[in-house]
């Protein structure tokens, strides 16, 4: 009775369902008053890179301002969709267009050759000037590139201005420093880690204002493009877009987006009325200048590879030595010392293993710069073998208390101090207990020295990121930097193993 | 072993505490120089507490324990550095031996020679490789101890605690992993090591052993000497009922 009434019951459901799903596609699909709804346009960008690019609106932090965002409202509007930020990491954005995370990529992204080559790029709708800032006393010192010879200068990785560096590094000898975001080349600048920074007069004015104590040279070195990146095989919305550009541009719309955020120059204004020129006598819309782009060679990656990873394999042993002398004093303290000795050093490791080694690295090169200026790859060693003996102390408190007393006891019998019982008893059986998970933690080092990037340091893993961008692909640069690392961790592992074997008490 | 005149190892009115139970309550034994004694009681009696307080790894309420002229005191045990001339009259060997698992047999015995005495090794070496030889083990002086049988690693340990030449030396259960074979070679050693004049103190459970190779026999139950005489004295007409049920337990 019951379950009849219940098929009664789900019978009229399904008609109301087939009712009204007959109507709506009445609706969509009927003449004249209502059309298919599109879907959004995913427009991916960084609100860590800021105003007046994309920031996190300060009246409602769930949304976002800034001059690519009214400039992805503005294509969206032409393509009647809805605009739909998605945030993405400034260094991924093309990775992330080209895998289909949202359909255009807008956030300060720069018109280069090699971008050209592996994405579609919208026409570039905004022109920008590569500017040198240095410190005031240097302002008649150092005025272009050429004059920097010898020193670090900063910017962001994998930029034109990154680019730029690099060529100049070779005509002159000037040293690139690469940095993850835009804020810290010019702290550092402040604080004489770096003699100049190179970058956009749209960071370069933003960072002025914020922090100060730098002065922009008053010529520009490069001028260079914003451009909107999309799939390479997504040319049918890059067509679309730049007709959209084009108009935007014409009806002022786009001047109006640029004076409100406050980066209308005479550049840009000169650039638009150049491109509006070109357009009425030039049919050829949508198709960009050519771009001297090269896919690079595997071949040519090599030695930089190479070089990351020698500096990798360094900067891992030299820490892993500091972590174990350290760990070992720390591991000593917390069995041997006095009580406030042993409640220090417990707190020290507890904090540093409670809290992330980014963290520390952040603390280490930035937050303690105003007290001590440390060089990046003396911050890196200091960041990571700091970080690891707080582990490695761990290890061998442990393997020093697994020691069987009676083992103490008959060092002590035979007239040993406690100093001779440490280095010549309970130390040597302690290390052979301690060796696997010293190896294990080396192997782990050796891959998390790859998060010194973040205060400049290219290792193999920034490296390997570079290279993956240029060539816009991670499949070989991937294989290529997971061989090293395997060429590095798989002969310690067999080693270790080898004189655990030997050292076997069992 | 200049020993002064008397005894090698002289324990008077020694009172130790574990936790809340007084675990000895006032123990006199001496071991005269060249003599073997040897330290009986069931299980609980005090013996290992006796020697672990004689070998100054735990501290002591009351009494005194001499060695060679060297006092120890009730309270704490001192610190290393006060028990330096201490620890160079005085030699234990562990029930377990607590060989050092890492050092060869030869390195386990130089060990306290080269880094307290300060012996180079060429003379640690040769010293040692005699003591070797001494007790039959010169062979398996390079081997580490996981690689030798347990008679030897005993063997290894005492030439351990002879390598300072001390004056006293204590064993702690020294045939309990003994064949009969092997327990006669040991008392035979043990007799040797007396002969040089050195007074040894050792506890142990085996009536047989005893009887064989121990001059005198201290019976010990509930921290207390209950009798003490030559082991034929003691165990073969034994009037103490600790001794007795020494006797019927073994």
């Amino acid at each position: 009775m019951f379950a009849t009434r219940k098929r009664d019951e789900l019978n009229a459901f399904s008609v109301r369902l087939a009712v009204a799903a007959a109507l709506c596609a009445a609706c969509t699909s009927g003449p004249g008053t209502s059309r298919t709804p599109s879907p959004p346009l995913r427009w991916g960008g960084d609100a860590e890179g800021g105003a007046p690019f994309v920031e996190a609106d300060p009246a409602d932090p769930s949304r976002v301002r800034g001059f690519d965002v009214e400039i992805a409202e503005l294509i969206a509007k032409g393509l009647h969709r809805e605009p739909q930020f998605v945030q993405v990491a400034w260094a991924s954005i093309q990775q992330s267009v080209e895998r289909g995370d949202f359909d255009i990529g807008l956030s300060g992204v720069e018109e280069r050759p090699d971008l050209a080559a592996q994405h579609a790029l919208t026409l570039p709708y905004y022109e920008f000037q590569e500017v040198l800032a240095v410190r005031p006393s240097d302002t008649a010192r150092f005025r272009k590139l050429g004059d920097l010879a010898g020193h670090r200068v900063a910017t962001l990785g994998s930029t034109i201005a990154y680019g730029l560096l690099l060529d100049e590094q070779k005509r002159s000898g000037l040293i690139p420093v690469s940095y993850d975001d835009d804020v810290h080349p010019y702290s550092d600048l402040v604080a004489g880690r770096v003699d100049g920074v190179l970058l956009d007069n749209i960071i370069a004015d933003r960072s002025l204002r914020r922090t100060g104590g730098f002065v922009i040279q008053r010529d520009p070195i490069a001028p260079a493009f914003y451009v909107g990146v999309m799939a390479r095989a997504n040319s049918a919305l890059r067509d679309s877009v730049n007709r959209i550009l084009l108009d935007g541009m014409r009806d002022g719309s786009v001047e109006r987006i640029m004076r409100k955020w406050n980066v209308w120059t005479d550049a840009q204004a000169m650039y638009v009325n150049g491109l509006l020129t070109a357009r009425t006598t030039d049919s050829t819309a949508g198709t960009l200048p050519a771009q001297g782009a090269a896919r690079a060679t595997v071949a040519s990656y090599i030695p930089s590879l190479l070089r990351a990873a020698v500096i990798t394999l360094l900067l891992s042993c030299v820490a892993m030595a500091l972590a174990v002398a350290m760990g070992l004093l720390i591991a000593a303290g917390r069995v041997y010392g006095p009580l406030a000795l042993r409640v220090v050093l417990a707190a020290y490791v507890e904090v540093i293993r409670g809290t992330p080694v980014l963290l520390q690295l952040f603390v280490l090169y930035y937050g303690l710069s105003s007290v001590v200026r440390l060089p990046a790859m003396l911050a890196a060693i200091l960041g990571l073998g700091l970080n690891y003996a707080a582990y490695e102390s761990e290890i061998y408190r442990a393997a020093l208390e697994a020691i069987p007393p009676v083992q103490l006891e008959a060092a002590r019998t035979l007239g040993l101090s406690e100093m001779q019982i440490l280095r010549l008893v309970r130390g040597p059986q302690a290390l052979r207990l301690a060796l696997a998970p010293m190896t294990n933690d080396f192997v782990a080092l050796l891959k998390d020295s790859s998060l010194v990037s973040v205060i400049t340091v290219v290792e193999l893993t920034k490296q390997t990121a570079i290279y993956a961008t240029n060539i816009g692909s991670w499949v070989v640069p991937g294989i290529l930097c997971s061989f090293v690392y395997l060429a590095f961790s798989l002969p310690l592992s067999r080693f270790a193993r080898r004189l655990e074997r030997r050292w076997s008490m069992s | 072993m200049n020993a002064p005149n008397g005894h090698a190892l002289s324990v008077r009115g020694l009172r130790a505490v574990r936790g809340t139970v007084e675990v000895l309550r006032g123990v006199d034994v001496d071991v005269a120089r060249g003599e073997t004694c040897a330290l009986m009681g069931l299980s609980g009696a005090g013996k290992t507490t006796i020697l672990r307080s004689v070998a100054a790894l735990q501290s002591f309420s009351a009494g005194t324990i001499g060695v060679g002229g060297f006092e120890l005191h009730p309270g704490p045990v001192p610190p290393e550095s006060r028990l330096r001339e201490f620890r160079r009259k005085l030699g234990l060997v562990f029930q377990s031996h607590a060989l050092f698992e890492h050092l060869t047999v030869l390195d386990n015995v130089t060990l306290a020679p080269m880094h307290v005495l300060g012996w180079p090794r060429s003379r640690a070496d040769e010293a040692a490789m005699k003591l070797l030889g001494s007790l039959g083990i010169a062979e398996r002086a390079r081997a580490y101890p996981r690689e030798i049988s347990g008679g030897q690693a005993q063997r290894a340990a005492i030439a351990r605690a002879l390598a300072m030449d001390p004056l006293v030396l204590l064993m702690d259960e020294p045939t309990s992993a003994l064949d009969p074979a092997r327990r006669g070679a040991l008392g035979e050693t043990l007799r040797a090591l007396a002969a040089e004049g050195r007074g040894l103190l050792i506890s142990t459970h085996d009536l047989d052993f005893v009887r064989g190779f121990a001059d005198r026999v201290v019976i010990l139950a509930d921290g207390l000497v209950m009798e003490t005489g030559t082991p034929k004295e003691i165990l073969d007409n034994p009037r103490h009922p600790a001794t007795r049920a020494l006797i019927s337990n073994s």
